[in-house]
């Protein structure tokens, strides 16, 4: 506990992808304590563990390694800490790759804590053998028959190892497949000093992470009415501004772009919402019909009132599994007669590749004419005689050599369809792979989650 | 009087295993008690009918004035078996706005447009 309040909690990074300006931006022009970044995403899991099998060195969020290197020098200056979920599958290969960086840009005096113990891919063979099924929460079915199918499996690990890691002074965390809101409630924690069975806190803490962890969606980011929001090529990350009574502020840094009012809160609240009375994390089940939000000033919303219930006695673990193959390509066609022409060149491919023996089932294969409203098909009216439209075809498959023929078929049609097809760029589309999610549960006793800390003096 | 959903209320969405979620967040009280009566799921469900292949479920937020759809099915499969543009259901929330909703004589439309 360190008795100051309230506290700044940033997240600068919505997903790996997402612009490196946000954390610049957020150490740079304004006050902050921690700085939190979420890198994973499902399917980034099998990807991060596809590349440590290549390579020793890899499995962990790269972009993580080079936005720290442009930020560490104010993050040192200002007592910034940072918390990340950038892992991936190789904590102790990101964290050494953290340290050169510290080293090569001479910082001393930071510790540097990995959080490890979310990846069990190598101990579900024993898991299995003693008797946990793992089974589908979906489908109910058991993991042991797909378990050659398994590219990664990950318990989605809560805020505890993260806030011990705090406590032991880390400035850098760096933590695996933990669940996004965590990164938020751990400094919460640490700060503070509340119990891990005061629910209603650890719901609250758990919302603001919630609200946060999509970066600028909270701040104007994909809000309906767009036309108002402010200056969005300088939008400003969220902030929250947490206080020990539980209740916060969502905020960002003045003279950013970017809106925070109860409307852009409220939208990221309802932001891949399932039932809202049981929102639930490894830290806590969280009621999101209590939460009131209020106005607090230009660019600030107050939220309190939250109330949560105990954690469930289970962890999720998701596990990717291998489930085919997929293509996906696309050509322009232009007018006149475009829709016209697109649809016959989709003919035409399915057609070619009958003739050399290569067919889809009706489910095993998409095609959409871009610009006749595919997005809101059957909603929204499609224009009759679009100037051009771009078709988009693609297929899935458990067969790899059937995807990759498919994608041998949409550059001949620029010379062998009708006129006006163009725009056949980025080469032959490849097949990648399909990656299907196999939600389970699991006791939370059977997993270890520890912290690993270096300093660099 | 028929008016645009989006005259009443905004939206967000995203992906939830093979469906997505929509939510509709109205502008004021009176909006909301409107749309609790006539926003059911089957509603959602026919404007959806070419997205939403599976059952469409409505859960109630009066603190936020909110309702929550999830649209099952609706993604062309999970995880990353979608062969789709919008493979997360990302642009839902922008497609339910556009339901045209009878509102009673004297309603105060918060939206003129």
């Amino acid at each position: 506990m360190s008795g100051r309040e309230p506290i700044l909690i940033a997240n600068g990074q919505g997903f790996w992808g997402d612009s490196i300006l946000g954390p610049v931006r957020l150490v740079r022009e304004g006050p902050l304590h921690y700085l939190t970044l979420d890198y994973l995403a499902e399917v980034t899991m099998s990807i991060l563990q596809k590349l440590r099998s290549r390579s020793p060195d890899a499995g962990y969020a790269t972009d993580f390694v080079r936005m720290l290197e442009r930020i560490l020098p104010t993050c040192k200056a200002k007592g910034i800490k940072v918390i990340a979920n950038a892992a991936g599958v190789n904590p102790s290969a990101c964290r050494a790759a953290v340290i050169a960086v510290v080293k090569k840009l001479g910082i001393s005096g930071l510790k540097i804590a990995t959080v490890e113990g979310d990846d069990i891919l190598g101990t579900l063979p024993a898991l299995l053998a003693s008797g946990e099924e793992l089974r589908n929460m979906d489908s109910g079915k058991p993991l042991a028959p797909r378990l050659a199918d398994v590219q990664s499996a990950n318990v989605y690990i809560g805020a505890r190892s993260l806030t011990d890691a705090l406590a032991q002074g880390a400035d850098i965390v760096i933590a695996g497949r933990v669940t996004d809101p965590s990164l938020v409630v751990a400094p919460m924690m640490h700060e503070f000093g509340w119990a891990w069975d005061d629910w209603d806190k650890l719901a609250a803490a758990t919302i603001a992470g919630h609200i946060v962890e999509c970066g600028a969606q909270c701040t104007g980011g994909n809000f309906t009415r767009w036309r108002e929001v402010p200056d969005m090529a300088r939008i400003g990350y969220p902030i929250v501004e947490a206080y020990q009574d539980g209740s916060f502020v969502i905020t960002k840094h003045p003279n950013t772009g970017g809106l925070v009012t109860v409307e852009t809160v409220a939208s990221q609240l309802l932001y891949e919402m399932g039932d809202p009375k049981r929102y639930l994390t490894p830290d806590v089940v969280a009621d999101f019909t209590t939460i009131q939000l209020e106005p607090a000033g230009k660019d600030r919303v107050r939220v309190s009132g939250i109330r949560g219930t105990p954690a469930t006695p289970t962890y999720k673990v998701s596990i990717a599994v291998l489930d085919g193959w997929k293509a996906t390509g696309q050509l322009t066609i232009a007018g006149p007669d475009a829709i016209a022409k697109a649809e016959l060149c989709a003919k035409i491919v399915w057609e070619r590749l009958k003739l050399d023996g290569v067919a889809f089932e009706p489910e095993e294969r998409m095609q959409e004419l871009v610009g006749t409203n595919v997005c809101h098909a059957g909603i929204a009216a499609a224009p009759s005689e679009p100037a051009e439209v771009v078709l988009r075809l693609g297929v899935r498959s458990t067969d790899r050599a059937k995807v990759d023929r498919f994608g041998m078929e949409l550059a001949p049609l620029v010379t062998s369809g009708p006129p006006g097809v163009t725009g056949f760029a980025g080469g032959r589309p490849q097949a990648t792979e399909v990656i299907g999610f196999w939600p389970a549960l699991l006791k939370k006793e059977l997993v270890t989650t520890r912290v690993a800390m270096e300093e660099v003096r | 009087m028929k008016v645009r959903l989006s005259q009443l209320a905004y939206s967000r969405s995203g992906d939830k295993g093979d469906g997505s979620n929509v939510g509709v967040i109205a502008y004021d009280r009176a909006c909301y008690e409107l749309l609790c009566r006539v926003l059911t799921p089957a509603v959602v469900k026919r404007h959806f009918k070419e997205i939403c292949k599976g059952d469409v479920e409505r859960y109630e937020m009066p603190n936020l004035l909110a309702l929550n759809f999830i649209l099952r099915d609706s993604l062309g499969g999970g995880g990353s078996a979608s062969l789709k543009t919008d493979a997360q259901g990302k642009t839902h929330g922008l497609g339910m706005l556009y339901l045209e909703i009878e509102v009673p004589a004297g309603f105060v439309v918060p939206k003129g447009s």
